[in-house]
């Protein structure tokens, strides 16, 4: 049967399940596929902290939301077109979120009594008219799985399971997705047990052949290659090319990675991808704590090697008196933080921006340090890249703020060329710099104001440094009030020097009085509401910070610019807070805090708002 | 790795030493409170220093906070005074990502036991390649006097006006319990005997660590006095030599036996028991359970304490394990690393758009 085919320009589908249900997979290969295809994505994985929640109840639904489109898109948008829910706890979790008239495709096979139960539906949804604004598509996802692969010599246990390939193969269908990778993936994955592979693969086929088959679903759909630029793309998630970033710093700095790292949510990808490149010269350490993992990175960089350690929010609260250490031995240190929600335990796997404070501000004594932002996944590469030029040059701890929206959402890379790269080598000290031959540690580069960095094993250069204030050029312990406030203004200076370019201002129409300032993982909901507005005739500006310490040199000019700032940020406004107090600026905070990113359209309306009333 | 260094800075290669404890002064005023034990400990150290036959510049003291972690600022070697109980994590990294410097950590009974224990007890479990000095003085010196974890129970300091409540670690108990493969304890007033222990631990291959009796004579004065006196100390200290019979006294009165059945070990008249039940030392014994029990000997008024090297057994350290997995790993690259990093980024599910 020839089936209609539709185009549309973009899909937002979301996968959701237990989390034994293999929705993060299921995701993932989509996105493969579609990669594949050409289309410009976006993704968005949202799991619950626990391992495995009890099966079947709300806190266990998992879910990976893509969005593919033949144009160049920004986030993994706002609201699900399609849901995929393999059983009730996964419809009722994701239902305020989808608009009416979105499709529905449900795993019946799971709406028993007990489920429906389980997660408080009196009566079942499927049955009671509650959906009737939605187009459901009822499918026995887990039998027919099961029926398909009664041939096959597996359990019924690894028969069941297949049912999210089934899943995978009737979504490949409906939105004609190429599935070459799946398949050679599968094969990779089960390599050890040939039967999984032949018994997946049937299942994927059967889901497809159910799609070509069925009466339900009347339309196929297409969606177009986008318009990228050419070269070769992956896609990837920010955790991923963060990680890739530090092996390409190791690679352009020509030094020996060191990463300290303690398991945490959600930087721990980070600790077992660099885990795997021992080949560069990478040494990782899974450190005793958060302190020891900052402390042995530090002791390698004191050694000659870029010291690199990863956390989150609440370890960098314990890493930062080794973080201040660094600040005052003046050596380098890459410090990378996953934000994550907070205060305390939070939630560990939603994302947030509230550690910019504790970045900025979060040690005791006048300790500053840089701080660098990504913005997107694919830009945590070039961050990480960012920050360790900062922190060689300057011989400064940096910390790089990342978050889990960033970290574990994907998109197309356009892959670099190495040579390209930014070049990261400095050099160390090799001979005395003072008067009659002696070693002054704390002379400094006039230029950069950072210190020789003179690394053990260096005849001739043997010095002590420590925490302890220094005297100015020598090192030597000083309680000198007047060399100690020259320390302190020095320490702030040189970081106040570094070179950082000027904020970049997207602003197309003239006349434009609304600027609204982002930093971090917001760029791809603040741009996607700007163009949405812009398209709609509202002129607004966008400016994204990748420098958050120290600032662009021309943001207060930029700032200025514009009748009216508007800050967003996921937190209470700590972003604004800093440039109404640097700049004067009467910048209106616009803030949430659910542990989800924003939408594009919330923003949209709340600039909406703005630029009328400018 | 300096060698690696892009600008060519590769440190050059060691000439013929003819160094003396002068070379491993500084110019730095040393600080300490006249009288105190670390003053013989730095003369100590700076004399032993020569005998390493390791150029200054290869040699790095890191320390913690506390009266002893101003020690590296009196060695002209490379050196850091880190902070409060990191010395381990800091000289951790350092040496693992450094194994052709010699790598020493100074601290004291607070940095090392109380706010840095958990860094202590990894870094001897995982052996790396670290020379611990752990000077003891029982106290808090650098604050003013409050008790420390290896403070007697009861303890009246400034913190403590009625006693501690604490009972207090045994730092050789402690080494052992997490598996340290060299362990041993001198005493400040000794140089000879520190002196000696100072050469079994730069000998040994992963982590030696050293607890060394520290008098701190302004807020723990007399710590040690027992086996510093001539009427005690004969009688209090159980000189530890390998291979030798567990005899002391002025005359070997006293002797160290296991008895059959016990779990540890005890003091005895040497005249009451038979020869061969006296314990001959072995530092090598593989389980640790001997020199724990040698750990346990001494008393309250410090009598029995054992003085030298408790345990000495080889293990693989840290350091060499990890270089190994780098070497393994590097064995099998063809390419530069800019090919391999062209590699590295081109991996996976790739795609091209012309
Ligand atoms: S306080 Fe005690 S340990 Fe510290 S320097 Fe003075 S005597 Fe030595």
């Amino acid at each position: 049967m020839a089936k209609q085919v539709r185009q549309l320009d973009r899909v937002v589908i979301r996968f959701a399940g237990d989390s034994g249900d293999g929705m993060q997979l299921t995701g993932d290969r989509f996105t493969s596929e579609t990669a594949q295809l050409g289309n410009d994505i976006s993704t968005l994985p949202n799991f619950p902290a626990e391992i495995r929640a009890p099966a079947g109840t709300l806190p266990g639904v998992s879910s990976f939301q893509v969005h593919f489109a033949d144009y160049d898109i920004l986030t993994p948008g706002d609201a699900p077109n399609v849901l995929v829910a393999m059983n009730p706890a996964a419809l009722k979790a994701n239902l305020p979120e989808l608009p009416r008239g979105a499709d529905i495709i449900v795993n019946t096979d799971e709406f028993t009594k007990r489920n429906l139960a389980r997660v408080g539906y009196e009566a079942n949804p499927l049955e009671d008219g509650s959906l009737d604004g939605y187009a459901v598509h009822p499918v026995a996802l887990t039998s027919m799985t099961v029926r398909a692969l009664e041939s096959h010599d597996i359990s019924k246990k690894d028969a069941e399971r297949a049912k999210n390939m089934f899943a995978l193969g009737l979504l490949s269908w409906l939105y004609s997705r190429p599935y070459e990778s799946t398949l050679t993936f599968l094969e990779r994955k089960f390599a050890a047990r040939p039967e999984l592979v032949a018994a997946n693969i049937a299942a994927f086929k059967a889901g497809w052949n159910f799609g070509e088959t069925t009466e339900d679903f009347a339309v196929r759909y297409e969606v177009r290659p986008a318009k990228m630029q050419p070269g070769t793309y992956r896609n990837i998630t920010g955790n991923m090319a963060l990680a890739l970033g530090i092996v390409a710093a190791g690679v352009r700095s020509g030094l020996p990675v060191f990463l300290g790292a303690y398991p945490i949510t959600p930087a721990s990808d980070i600790l077992h991808e660099l885990s795997k490149h021992k080949r560069f010269g990478i040494t990782t350490m899974q450190a005793e704590d958060e302190i020891a993992a900052a402390g042995a990175a530090l002791g390698a960089s004191y050694g000659g090697a870029l010291g690199v350690t990863t956390t989150s929010g609440p370890g960098v609260a314990l890493k930062g008196e080794t973080i201040s250490l660094a600040v005052a031995l003046e050596l380098p240190l890459v410090v990378v933080d996953v934000q994550r929600a907070g205060p305390s335990t939070g939630m560990p796997t939603k994302t947030e921006q509230a550690d910019l404070n504790m970045a900025l501000f979060g040690r005791h004594g006048e300790a500053p340090v840089a701080v660098v932002a990504p913005c997107s996944p694919a830009d945590c590469f070039y961050a990480v890249l960012e920050a360790a030029r900062i922190a060689l040059t300057y011989r400064t701890p940096v910390i790089l703020l990342s978050d889990g929206y960033v970290a574990n959402g994907s998109e197309p890379w356009l892959l670099p060329s190495v040579d390209e790269l930014p070049d990261l080598r400095v050099p160390f000290a090799t001979a005395p710099n003072g008067p009659d031959g002696r070693f002054l540690p704390y002379l400094r580069d006039p230029q950069t104001l950072a210190r020789p960095w003179a690394i053990p094993g260096t005849p001739g250069l043997e010095h002590r440094i420590g925490g302890l204030e220094k005297a100015d050029k020598t090192g030597d312990i000083s309680y000198d009030p007047a060399n100690h406030d020259f320390m302190v203004r020095t320490r702030a200076a040189r970081i106040e020097a570094i070179e950082v370019p000027d904020v970049e201002v997207d602003d197309p129409d003239s006349g434009t009085r609304v600027l609204v300032l982002g930093w971090g993982s917001t760029y791809g909901p603040i741009g996607a509401a700007c163009r949405a507005l812009r398209q709609r005739g509202l002129p607004v500006a966008q400016a994204h910070l990748r420098h958050l310490n120290p600032m662009p040199a021309n943001l207060g000019e930029v700032l200025r610019r514009y009748d009216k700032v508007v800050i967003p940020e996921m937190n209470l406004g700590q972003l604004a807070h800093v440039v109404r107090a640097r700049y004067l600026v009467d910048a209106i905070p616009y803030n949430q805090v659910r542990g989800l990113p924003f939408t594009a359209a919330e923003l949209e309306t709340m600039l909406e708002e703005v630029i009328k009333n400018a | 790795m300096p060698e690696k260094n892009p600008a060519g800075t590769a440190p050059a290669a060691p000439v013929a030493l003819k160094l003396t404890a002068k070379d491993f002064k500084t110019d730095q005023e040393v600080r300490w409170c006249p009288g105190c034990g670390d003053y013989a400990i730095l003369a100590a150290l700076q004399s032993f220093m020569p005998e390493l036959g390791i150029p200054r510049e290869r040699i790095v003291f890191i320390s913690g906070i506390g009266c002893s972690s101003r020690f590296p600022y009196y060695m002209n070697t490379y050196g850091m005074h880190s902070i409060h109980g990191r010395a381990p994590a800091i000289a951790t990294g350092l040496s693992v990502s450094r194994p052709d410097l010699s790598v020493w950590v100074i601290t004291g009974d607070g940095d090392a036991l109380s706010i840095g224990g958990n860094h202590l007890i990894h870094a001897l479990r995982r052996n790396v390649n670290l020379k611990i000095l752990l000077f003891n003085n029982r106290i808090y010196g650098l604050t003013k006097g409050q008790y420390s974890p290896t403070s007697e129970l009861g303890k009246v300091t400034k913190s403590t006006p009625m006693g501690s409540a604490d009972s207090p670690f045994n730092p050789l108990s402690l080494a052992l319990g997490a598996d340290a493969t060299f362990v041993a304890r001198t005493i400040d007033s000794d140089r000879k005997h520190l002196q000696s222990v100072l050469r079994a631990a730069a000998e040994h291959n992963g982590s030696a660590f050293i607890e060394i009796y520290q008098n701190c004579n302004i807020f723990n004065d007399g710590a040690f006095d027992t086996l510093k006196e001539p009427q005690t100390r004969d009688d209090y200290m159980i000189r530890l030599e390998h291979g030798q019979p567990l005899t002391f006294g002025a005359d070997g009165q006293w002797c160290v036996v296991h008895p059959p059945g016990g779990f540890g070990l005890e003091v005895r008249e040497t005249a009451s028991v038979a020869p061969e039940e006296i314990v001959v030392h072995d530092a090598t014994v593989p389980e640790p359970a001997y020199a724990f029990a040698l750990s346990r000997l001494p008393e309250a008024d410090l009598r029995y304490t054992p003085i030298g090297v408790f345990r000495s057994v080889q293990r693989p350290s840290y350091d060499e394990l990890v270089k190994t997995q780098l070497d393994t790993a590097k064995a099998k690259v063809s390419g530069t690393p800019e090919q391999e990093l062209e590699q590295l980024l081109n991996s996976g599910d790739t795609w091209t758009i012309l």
